[in-house]
């Protein structure tokens, strides 16, 4: 079963700070059984490093589960590499074979930029959240759960867009550099539940807004699905979108009459 | 021995004790709240919430986590679901239940009092989250679904597919960024704690270090809440995530909080096996899985055979046979020592002979592939990914692993430290669980302790401060501690020696795991006692780190988090080492029934071991809490 890859080349992208400019490191990995995961291979390669007395590849990463969306590598241009729904921590050496060449970069684009190395700061995602990525419910006095029904199916599609790690493949796959995904998946999760009624356009319109003021516009690539670990549908764009438009001719009409 | 740890525990009965309090504690009114300062250490779940609501409440409030954001907390990976007592079944459970589940489940080492209130508030919880927009699974009627988990006849737990963490986490994280976009919380992102600051005898603030810039910088406030989670990782090996660590516990422990049960660890029954020597992290399979999925071995040591070709009654479903009323559901304790039992006599399964199988094919004949898939789907998947295998066709193969710690910060009813003013909450305290903790309750105490007792609690402590000046960072204390944490610094990077952080670690993690894992002896114990510290030594003399103490340096964030766990390690042992009895998680070979159960001693242990520091982490002194029993009486814990 397990089998041993032998004679692959990395090509490294190495920077040091967000103002200086950086450059590609070649490293040979001569042997590695396929059982290892991709960023196994980088925490190898990093004690090498630091034997040999160089500077460790600086990289996010944390669950490894796929879960905590901090894991963020360029593999050969592909947002968490070759295979399809997974994050880079949950890829695995068999998707490769001996003698390969695999390119690791950091997210290329321009709202996150780089911290060092393979590392980028994702914050304006904190942002898009803080503008409205929420129901405003304070602690304490919330009615018993069972009060609020919810069908099972409306239930289901909302966890569906729940499931969104906070990643930021998709911003990475999309050649504008566009957020649309990741907001849609937050405003659809809240705006198909009843409790998310209440502020169901100010959020679209907040959180939209302050997408708009960070990242790029969406021009339906469909990039962004096809790199999402979470396999988050591109549907939850429309729905942002009909949100969005709705919310600036209502939130317009209850305007005028205060 | 007499004790010198006041629990204040409320008075009155059991089950008026909480109502007790909040009708006597003291409160600060609306007006004054704005005038105290709160630092929260850690966003997961028990940070989040409390910081959010905190923030809601009025009290200033400045949150620290050395995440880029509070999403990513550890919290996040949990899979399973969340306790509470609801009883939407009508199976008979009530908030007695599930106090007395948890009370038996840490095998009779647990404070009634918090346990109690911590059923109590459960219910809150789904209450506050399904508020919050966090979508559990439904049934077809709208209502919410439950399932069974480990240690429990009844179905109690609340889960959100196989992402119940992830999703309570993304709740608590939009009720904090609301109070973030609001300016209720200042977050500071990227920062590390890197030692708490005590003035004459209370905790004044913290020193943090940015890891983007390396630079130190002190903090103050009137109160200090640590929610920084477990030490699960001081095994190496765990299904913790890469960047938990015990420092921000274990720096409040060098600063006067005693630290509570060290050698209560949990070993989770349901994990990967390791593949490799070189592996980094384990991975864990929900102990959901145990609803329907039958753990087995080959009766006969070394039967190597594919597993559908070992016939039925060739096979031993040792939990089953043995735990015929939980089966398959028997505690994590129980479980993982049974899979280390066949293991160890060469039952073991797969290439390397350890693991056991945990077998769906009588499910999905029961119930069908897609049902199977539509409970497990994503577990199944990642299972797959992991190892290649399709556990749809194949048995899946566990082994146990480092999970979890009851052990932690000491705290009283309100969740104080021993320091005046420190608080600990969620995995970083010790109070709920006893020696064993049962699935789905960490989420529970998590976000109990944050949404539901400590803004509670701490505006007891902080009335007092109301209007009286409390020392802020121009003291010379907080420059004394940033120049420690400097030196410290400076240490790792100019040894010069060898070998990195992570080869420390592994080594270290290794001898916990041989000698204080889910098996101890006295001798091991003694062994691991020896060689802790002669590994202490080397990792001081030989440790390489590359890069400088300026600016961003993984390897050096690293050396500090293994430093802290070298003498946390030494505790561990020595925890494990003088509680001479089994109980739950804490299993001594000398200590066990005929049958190989943990045999308790209630008459020597029925009390909580809490460590107070002497400067010399081989000789810290052993304080004890007796835990008095009023509702419970105390029992064999079985599941037969
Ligand atoms: C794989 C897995 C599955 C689990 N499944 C379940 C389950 O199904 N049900 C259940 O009830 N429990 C489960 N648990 C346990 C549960 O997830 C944890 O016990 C719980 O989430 C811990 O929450 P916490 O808020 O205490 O800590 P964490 O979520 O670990 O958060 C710690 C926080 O502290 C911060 N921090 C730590 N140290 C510092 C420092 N020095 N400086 C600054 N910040 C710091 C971190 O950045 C983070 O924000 C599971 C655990 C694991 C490992
Ligand atoms: S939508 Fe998908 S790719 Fe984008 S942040 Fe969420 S999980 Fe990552
Ligand atoms: S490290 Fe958490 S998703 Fe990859």
């Amino acid at each position: 079963m397990t089998n041993t890859l032998k004679n692959l080349t990395l090509k490294v992208w190495r920077q040091d700070g967000p103002n200086t400019s950086g450059s590609f490191e070649t490293h040979t990995i001569e042997e590695i059984t396929d059982e290892a995961s991709f960023l196994e291979m980088i925490d190898i390669l990093n004690e090498r490093l630091i034997e040999d007395g160089e500077e460790a590849i600086v990289f996010d990463h944390d669950c490894r589960e796929g879960i905590c969306g901090t894991c963020s590598l360029m593999i050969n241009g592909q947002a968490h590499g070759p295979e399809r729904g997974t994050a880079t921590c949950q890829l695995h050496m068999r998707k490769f074979s001996s003698g390969d060449t695999i390119v690791i970069e950091p997210w290329r684009a321009s709202a996150f930029p780089i911290i060092r190395d393979l590392m980028v700061d994702r914050s304006s995602f904190d942002r898009i959240v803080e503008a409205g990525g929420y129901i405003t419910a304070a602690t304490g006095g919330a009615p018993d759960a069972n009060l609020i029904p919810v069908p099972k199916p409306v239930s289901d599609a909302a966890m569906d867009a729940a499931q969104c790690i906070g990643c930021g493949a998709c911003v990475a796959a999309c050649p504008n550099g566009a957020a649309n995904l990741f907001t849609a998946a937050k405003i659809t999760h809240l705006n198909l539940l009843p409790q998310g009624q209440a502020e169901r356009y100010s959020r679209a319109e907040d959180m939209v807004e302050t997408m708009d003021s960070y990242f790029g516009s969406c021009t339906n690539h469909g990039e962004c699905e096809a790199a999402c670990p979470k396999e988050i549908s591109i549907d939850v764009i429309a729905l942002m979108n009909a949100d969005y438009r709705k919310a600036k001719v209502q939130n317009r009409k209850q305007l005028s009459r205060t | 021995m007499s004790s010198i740890l006041d629990s204040k525990t409320p008075e009155g009965p059991l089950a008026d004790k909480w109502q007790n309090f909040k009708a006597n504690e003291k409160l600060v009114n609306p007006a004054n709240k704005r005038k105290f300062k709160v630092i929260v250490v850690g966003t997961g779940l028990a940070g989040a919430s409390a910081a959010a609501t905190l923030a809601e409440l009025g009290y200033q409030v400045d949150a620290f986590t050395f995440h880029d954001s509070p999403r990513r907390a550890h919290s996040i990976a949990a899979q399973g679901g969340i306790n509470a007592a609801k009883n939407y079944r009508g199976d008979g459970d009530s908030v007695h239940r599930l106090f007395y589940d948890t009370i038996k489940g840490g095998d009779f080492r647990s404070r009634e009092s918090n346990v109690h209130r911590l059923a109590e508030v459960s219910v809150n919880i789904i209450d506050q989250m399904v508020a919050q927009g966090v979508p559990f699974a439904r049934e077809y009627g709208g209502m919410l679904d439950n399932r069974s988990f480990g240690g429990a006849q009844v179905s109690r737990t609340f889960y959100a597919r196989g992402q119940t963490g992830q999703q309570l986490l993304l709740g608590a994280y939009q009720q904090l960024a609301r109070q973030i976009g609001q300016g209720g919380v200042r977050l500071f992102n990227r920062s590390e704690l890197v030692d708490v600051v005590v003035i004459e005898g209370r905790a004044a603030g913290i020193v943090v270090r940015d890891l983007m810039t390396g630079e130190l910088s002190s903090h103050s406030a009137h109160a200090v809440v640590l929610a920084t989670g477990g030490y699960g990782n001081a095994f190496f090996l765990s299904t913790n995530a890469m960047a938990c660590n015990v420092t921000a516990a274990w720096r409040a422990h060098k600063r006067g909080a005693f630290f509570a049960n060290p050698c209560y660890t949990q070993i989770h029954p349901t994990c990967i096996p390791q593949s490799d020597d070189f592996q980094s992290k384990l991975t864990l399979m929900s102990e959901s899985l145990r609803n329907d999925g039958r753990v087995w071995v080959p009766k006969v040591a070394g039967d190597n055979r594919e597993p559908h070709l070992i016939p039925e009654d060739e096979r031993d479903y040792y939990l089953e046979r043995l735990y015929p009323s939980f089966g398959n559901l028997a505690p994590r304790d129980i479980s993982s020592r049974a899979a280390k039992r066949a293991v160890d006599a060469g039952q073991g399964v797969g290439p390397k002979q350890n693991g056991v199988y945990l077998d769906f094919g009588e499910a999905i004949g029961r119930l069908g592939r897609d049902t199977v898939a539509e409970r497990y789907g994503n577990l199944f998947d990642m299972y797959e990914r992991i190892t290649g295998e399709n556990p749809y066709d194949v048995p899946m193969r566990i082994y146990p692993a480092s999970h979890y710690t009851m052990g932690g910060l000491w705290v009283d009813y309100e969740l104080m430290t021993t320091i005046p003013g420190l608080y600990a909450a969620g995995e970083a305290n010790f109070s709920d669980h006893g020696a064993n903790r049962l699935g789905a309750s960490a989420l529970m105490q998590g976000l109990s302790d944050g949404y539901f007792v400590l803004p509670y609690t701490i505006s007891n402590y902080l009335s007092e401060w109301l209007n009286k000046s409390v020392p802020d960072t121009s003291h010379p204390e907080f420059a004394k501690v940033e120049n420690e944490a400097r030196d410290r610094y400076n240490r790792f990077a100019s040894v010069g020696g060898t070998r990195s952080p992570d080869w420390f670690h592994r080594e270290l993690g290794k001898i916990i795991w041989d000698y204080c894992g889910m098996e101890r002896t006295e001798a091991g114990l003694e062994k691991a006692l020896g060689e802790i510290p002669a590994l202490y030594e080397e990792f001081k003399k030989d440790l390489r780190v590359t890069g400088g103490t300026d600016g961003l340096n993984q390897t050096l964030e690293k050396a500090g988090r293994v430093e802290d766990f070298f003498e946390l390690g030494m505790l561990m042992c020595r925890d494990a080492l003088d509680r001479k009895e089994s109980c739950g998680g804490h299993f001594r070979a000398e200590y066990q029934t005929e049958e190989g159960e943990a045999l308790r001693d209630d008459d020597n242990f029925a009390h909580v071991a809490a460590w107070e520091n002497t400067g010399d982490p081989m000789a810290p002194n052993r304080h004890v809490e007796d835990l008095v029993y009023e509702e419970v009486h105390f029992q064999t814990r079985s599941y037969k």
